[in-house]
């Protein structure tokens, strides 16, 4: 099933200058091989476009069955002189998990989700 | 009090007996919860290991504020938020022997400490005494031309613009110094933030691993944001579920001299801290994983274990640290001109399409009036809190607010923006309402490299 990453990942975005960092964190240890293989560079890349992004950096963390997105050029200019309303870019995790998308196996999505009845 | 410690017997006292550190986040941010720290405070009661509270509210823009409400008078500059933090914890953490680690110096710690000392004794406190580092001021040893061609990391152009204040982020190195000098608080203006915690650790244990030294950068890094460790700013109802926001625990990290340390959070209060929760905060505002770089150490994260070791207590091993870099890197704020934003709504059938014509009208308007800044233009409910260019199909109940933003050198064409704007109540798209605006002096800022000989950390004291 093709599913959003919001469906087995969660993740926070931090800004430094006119760079946004955005975590993507797997709930469950069984999510993290199709997140790792799925979730790429130029996935990323495409849903910071329209923002202005001009380069995007991965960083794996398996033991924390994480990734770490470095993406420059998402934040108008940073914090001081950005025209964006949110300044800091503090809402881009969720630009992210509800933009990427995944193939996944059911038994990938927390038991509790939503998401485990979409079919 | 039988747990009593004084701050004297522990500079007094051999380093090789502590075994474990204790310290509490009281605020993560200028904005922060005031009365956070009270339940820190309830927790540290009966511990006899050296306690701190550690309070970080010091915004990257913050220091040009306090640089300029200095320059207005010479008593102020240091946070207007210092006695709304302290005031309510500072009596009782020094009967407890609870030293304090703040940056809320900004741009006169020597007048924050004046301000801790009167503060005490309105409270009817015992004068404490208080220590300060100088030396974050790059203005004082460098000349405008060097700030401006020192090697530039991200931020502002400075060309032609007032420099306004200009900062080196300085390391844990005279915050230890600061509480060797066995102060009861310790005021600091621009240092990194994991230095609150890094200080304390390199006083009791005497750190010069660079191992130990990274743990120690982590320790104060998942704690400097305050409650984003303990379940804030993570809490997604249905998917990630977080009890008694309202009530949110601050985050207290137990460091053992080995550098590994276990995070957790006042009994009895709201938040949660787990894998989860610790795992997001260890990886915001963090670049590469493996060279997180401080003037205390370039720590390495990706070996790092999360273990959850009881409920709420996440212990975190494995962190690893090279050799810091040659240079520091300083914050320059300089003007930033006028940021006018001006908002207006449109709901019900077609909204969106009003709401965009809304936007053109402004934009024609502004480009024959000679005005070129850029104009950014957001509709926010499709999309436009991502930021421009990220839009949602309309749905069928449309409803969006138009944001129209802009800065501009000049005041009047910042207000221009917003009479453009309020002019289409009567002269622009059917049936817009709510109409907002307002318009403010801007401070930008850059970050630049420097050599570390260009910051001269000096300690003071004060009081007692």
């Amino acid at each position: 099933m093709r599913v959003p990453l919001h469906a087995v990942a969660h993740g926070r975005a931090g800004d430094k200058g006119d760079a946004s960092n955005v975590s993507v964190i797997a709930y469950l240890p069984a999510a993290w091989p199709a997140i790792r293989d799925q979730i790429d560079e130029a996935a990323v890349m495409a849903i910071f476009a329209p923002l202005g992004a001009t380069e995007v950096r991965r960083y794996e963390l398996p033991r924390l069955h994480a990734l770490n997105f470095v993406v420059e050029g998402a934040l108008g200019g940073g914090v001081n002189s950005t025209l964006a309303l949110d300044r800091h870019g503090k809402t881009l995790s969720f630009l992210l998990l509800g933009e990427a998308t995944l193939e996944v196996e059911p038994e990938m999505i927390p038991e509790a989700s939503t998401y485990r009845d979409v079919k | 009090m039988d747990n009593f410690i004084k701050p004297a017997l522990i500079d007094r006292g051999r380093i090789d007996l502590v075994d474990k550190v204790l310290i509490g986040c009281g605020a993560g941010f200028a904005g922060d919860r005031f009365d956070a720290a009270e339940a820190i405070l309830d927790a540290f009661e009966g511990e006899r290991a050296p306690r701190y509270l550690m309070f970080e509210c010091l915004g990257e823009r913050t220091l040009a504020l306090a640089a300029a409400a200095r320059a207005a008078d010479p008593a102020a500059g240091f946070s207007p938020y210092l006695d709304r933090y302290l005031a309510p914890i500072l009596a009782r953490a020094m009967a407890m022997g609870v030293r304090i680690v703040a940056n809320l110096g900004a741009a006169n710690p020597a007048g924050g400490a004046a301000r801790v000392l009167a503060l005490a004794a309105e409270l009817g406190a015992p004068t404490p005494r208080v220590a300060w580092v100088e030396g974050d001021d790059l203005t004082a040893t460098m000349s405008d031309a060097a700030i401006r061609a020192a090697p530039r990391l991200d931020g502002a152009a400075l060309i032609d613009r007032p420099i306004r204040a200009a900062n080196a982020y300085l390391g844990a190195a005279p915050v230890a110094e600061a509480l060797a000098t066995g102060a009861d608080v310790v005021l600091v203006g621009r240092t990194t933030d994991s230095a609150l915690a890094l200080g304390p650790l390199i006083r009791e244990f005497g750190w010069s691993d660079l191992d130990r030294l990274a743990a120690g950068v982590i320790c104060g890094h998942l704690l400097e944001c305050g409650a984003q460790v303990t379940g804030a700013y993570f809490a997604d109802p249905g998917f990630k579920d977080v009890a008694d926001l309202a009530h949110v625990g601050f985050p207290i990290a137990e460091v053992a001299s080995d550098g590994v340390f276990t995070v957790g959070k006042p009994d009895g209060t709201g938040g949660r801290v787990d894998r989860a929760t610790v795992t997001e905060q260890l990886l915001y505002e963090m670049h590469d994983p493996a060279a997180y770089l401080t003037p205390d150490a370039t720590v390495d994260v990706t070996d790092v274990q999360l273990i959850e070791t009881a409920p709420d207590r996440v212990r975190v091993e494995g962190v690893r640290g090279r050799a810091p870099p040659e240079t520091l890197k300083a914050t320059v704020c300089v003007d930033g001109g006028f940021l006018a934003e001006a908002e207006m709504s449109y709901a019900g059938p077609n909204a969106a399409a009003r709401a965009e014509l809304a936007a053109k009208i402004v934009e024609a308007r502004m480009r024959e009036a000679g005005i070129e800044a850029r104009l950014g233009v957001d509709l926010l409910g499709a999309g436009g809190t991502f930021g421009r260019g990220v839009r949602r199909a309309p749905t069928r109940s449309e409803e969006v607010r138009l944001r129209l933003a802009m800065i501009a050198d000049d005041r009047a064409d910042a207000e221009r923006l917003t009479e453009e704007l309020q002019a289409l109540y009567c002269s622009g798209p059917a049936a817009g309402g709510g109409f907002r605006a307002r318009v403010t002096s801007e401070i930008a800022t850059g970050s630049i490299l420097v050599p570390r000989g260009a910051a001269r950390p000096v300690v003071r004291t004060l009081g007692r």
